[in-house]
């Protein structure tokens, strides 16, 4: 099973010429992705990696039938990619760039939501479900198939957490990175809902961070409607406030968005919370050794 | 999360008092306009100029002005020089001032706040109302939440008169007063989505004793990640208000915020740089910086990133914390050898390094007579240790 992304996945690339789509391109078609086109403007009629080029994403729709897509657009440009995927009927748009004017991300956020199409990201490390699909700039390596399945508003911090589980006997189902920006497409709350209707994932860990209310909306939403263990990290414990700690989501704002509110609202609701992101893998054992 | 589509990292830029009220008055947005000074003389030759009491203002990025002395009013340009020696050159939360606002002061029969702000739960813009004006906003929103009103524009069709008229009836504004509210909140609206701002917000805005509108005293905040579409507003940066470290890594596209501990950081991606400044203080260090050297991990940026750490006059010991991921594990250690090379390095330093061929990487550090350690927590340890042994 996993989620969003497996052995059934069409991908298009989107900004395939460009030196982190192509290099990303080569990544995942190692990993076995299917990469079945690319677009470039102006670049149509190219091939990258054995890949076909079109100018426009309908072309490549039209010619290659992709189900999801994979934005590695610089940002002055990427909204306008997404908005084109969306268009084009692809309903899953993964988009890792960094950097977008956050009203602009806001503008395509419910641009995508009318056209109901799901994005992921942006500012995100995309996702991956092991063995099955990467449809990210995570390494590939670090994963194995299993029962966990990750949300997290980190990139290396869930490498980090990933390999943890990996180097315990801990598989995942699909771990995905939901992105930093205060405004994202995919929030914790629907990435949990599908995990929770996955029957191959049996436990969740969630990864979060100073800045918003994201978390404790999970919290509240796990208490309603998730039955499967959670486990928890937060990072940002030590961060002062008013100081934006690299993602532009992660600042504590009027005395709000703390990773002590977070964990508390997190514990509150009977998912553990880890003080560093090793421990995960071991409060991931105890919950699954419960089940 | 990765290098090259990245232009800047996410942060805000703040603008100072005088440029917001520029900004803003090119909206249409009446301002109470002052003339800034730099010296006691030019404040005394502002109030000479425009002949009346006026207030003297800090011109500084950093809040509380009112309470650090940092605001005073001003009976003639005798006193507005005397009152611009007072307050330039102090220190308000860590800012020394160095420019002050010299304003008309202005007397008026009541105060609100108007401000817009991206509402990130609920996904919208916010213009938001109080009758609570003058007073620090974040304050009333925590102890009296009910004193704010809100109006969520629509991502569409943005702010409409409707919406704007609605939030003065609820603020209790006289009808006949409605019309010159709603037109500013529009206007304020519309001043914070050309400028890609994240903060616009006018407190207070006042009712003037002859029933007109005036802002006496402005704020915006730009969203970073805008700034490449609007060259002109990115020139407001005042060089004078960054720190110099955090002003240079910004130059060189490194993510970084001081801190006051002993233990420098460098890693890559900003949640594991958060998790990483964490484990310190688990094991009982400080952090003396948030770094976030993003993604590659090549001998340039690891060597600016080295610059920056060993700048700090407090750093006992650094810790490098590189998931190298899909980089190869040699190659960050090859960047890294580069980069010490370039950098001298007198604290010690512990390095923990994960990637594709990680063994070859850490067997060329060890070669070279760096600690080389498997785990984040062993090396945050590790780096605990040494530097409470300096």
């Amino acid at each position: 099973m996993a989620i969003l992304v497996d052995d059934s996945t069409r991908l298009l690339v989107q900004g395939i010429t460009g030196r982190e789509g192509s290099f990303h391109t080569q990544q995942m078609l190692e990993y076995g992705t299917n990469v079945v086109a690319g677009v470039t403007p102006g670049a149509g009629g190219r091939e990258v990696h054995g890949v076909p080029v079109f100018n426009t994403v309908a072309e490549a729709v039209a010619a290659t039938q992709p189900n999801a897509s994979f934005v590695a657009v610089p940002a002055p440009f990427a909204p306008d990619a997404i908005l084109e995927a969306a268009e084009a009927g692809i309903p899953l748009v993964v988009c890792i760039t960094e950097g977008i004017p956050v009203l602009e991300t806001l503008r395509v956020y419910h641009g995508v939501r009318e056209r109901g199409v799901r994005l992921i990201g942006p500012n995100c490390p995309g996702l991956i479900s092991p063995g099955k699909a990467k449809v990210g700039i995570m390494p590939g390596f670090i994963h194995t198939p299993g029962p966990v399945g990750i949300v997290s508003r980190s990139g290396t911090l869930t490498y980090e957490v990933v390999w943890a589980l990996t180097r315990a006997g801990i598989g995942q189902s699909t771990a995905v990175g939901i992105g930093g920006d205060p405004v994202i497409g995919t929030s914790f709350i629907e990435v949990l809902e599908l995990f929770q209707n996955d029957p191959e994932t049996r436990a969740i860990v969630l990864i979060g961070e100073i800045g918003g209310a994201d978390e404790e909306a999970a919290a509240e939403f796990i208490r309603q409607h998730v039955t499967k263990p959670v486990v928890g990290f937060i990072a940002g414990r030590t961060a002062p406030p008013g100081r934006r700690m690299g993602h532009a989501g992660a600042i504590i704002s009027g005395g709000r968005g703390t990773a002590a509110e977070k964990i508390a609202a997190l514990e509150a609701v009977g998912v553990p919370v880890a003080e560093r992101p090793a421990q995960v893998a071991e409060l991931v054992r105890r919950v699954l050794e419960d089940i | 999360m990765i290098g090259s589509v990245v232009e800047s990292k996410g942060g805000a830029m703040d603008l100072h008092e005088y440029q917001a009220a520029e900004l803003l008055a090119r909206y249409g947005i009446p301002i109470n306009r002052g003339i800034l000074a730099r010296t006691p003389e030019e404040a005394r030759a502002a109030a000479e100029q425009l002949g009346s009491r006026v207030v003297v203002k800090a011109q500084v990025h950093a809040g509380g002005r009112g309470k650090a002395g940092g605001i005073r009013l001003a009976d003639d340009p005798i006193q507005a020089e005397a009152v611009a020696q007072q307050i330039l050159g102090i220190n308000i939360r860590g800012r020394t001032v160095r420019k002050v606002l010299v304003a008309p002061a202005v007397a008026f029969e009541r105060e609100y706040y108007l401000g817009v702000v991206l509402d990130r739960d609920a996904r919208r813009i916010a213009v938001m109302g109080s009758s609570a004006g003058g007073v620090d906003i974040e304050e009333v929103a925590r102890e009296h939440p009910e004193a704010i009103v809100r109006e969520y524009a629509d991502p569409c069709l943005g702010l409409q008169d409707f919406q704007a008229r609605r939030l003065a009836f609820r603020l209790g504004i006289e009808p006949e007063l409605v019309r010159g509210f709603a037109t500013l909140a529009r206007q304020l609206y519309q001043a914070y989505v050309d400028c890609d701002a994240s903060l616009a917000e006018i407190n207070p805005l006042v009712l003037t004793r002859d029933r007109t509108w005036l802002a006496l005293d402005t704020k915006v905040v730009l969203d970073d990640n805008g700034l490449f579409r609007h060259p002109d507003l990115a020139e407001l940066r005042d060089p004078e208000e960054e720190d110099p470290l955090e002003r240079e890594a910004r130059l060189a596209g490194i993510s970084f915020v001081r801190l006051n501990g002993t233990v420098g950081c460098i890693v890559n991606g900003a949640g594991l740089s958060m998790a990483t400044m964490d484990a310190i203080q688990l094991y009982g260090g400080e952090p003396a910086n948030f770094l976030d050297i993003g993604g590659g991990a090549s001998a340039q940026r690891v060597a600016a990133a080295l610059r920056l750490v060993v700048a700090d006059p407090n750093v006992r010991a650094i810790l490098v914390n590189i998931f190298g991921g899909i980089t190869r594990g040699d190659v960050v250690a090859q960047g890294l050898l580069e980069a010490l090379r370039q950098v001298e390095v007198r604290v010690p330093m512990v390095i923990r390094l994960v990637g594709t061929r990680q063994e070859e990487g850490r067997q060329l550090l060890e070669e070279a007579g760096l600690t080389v350690v498997d785990t984040m927590e062993e090396a945050a340890q590790r780096a605990v240790l040494a530097a409470q042994n300096q």
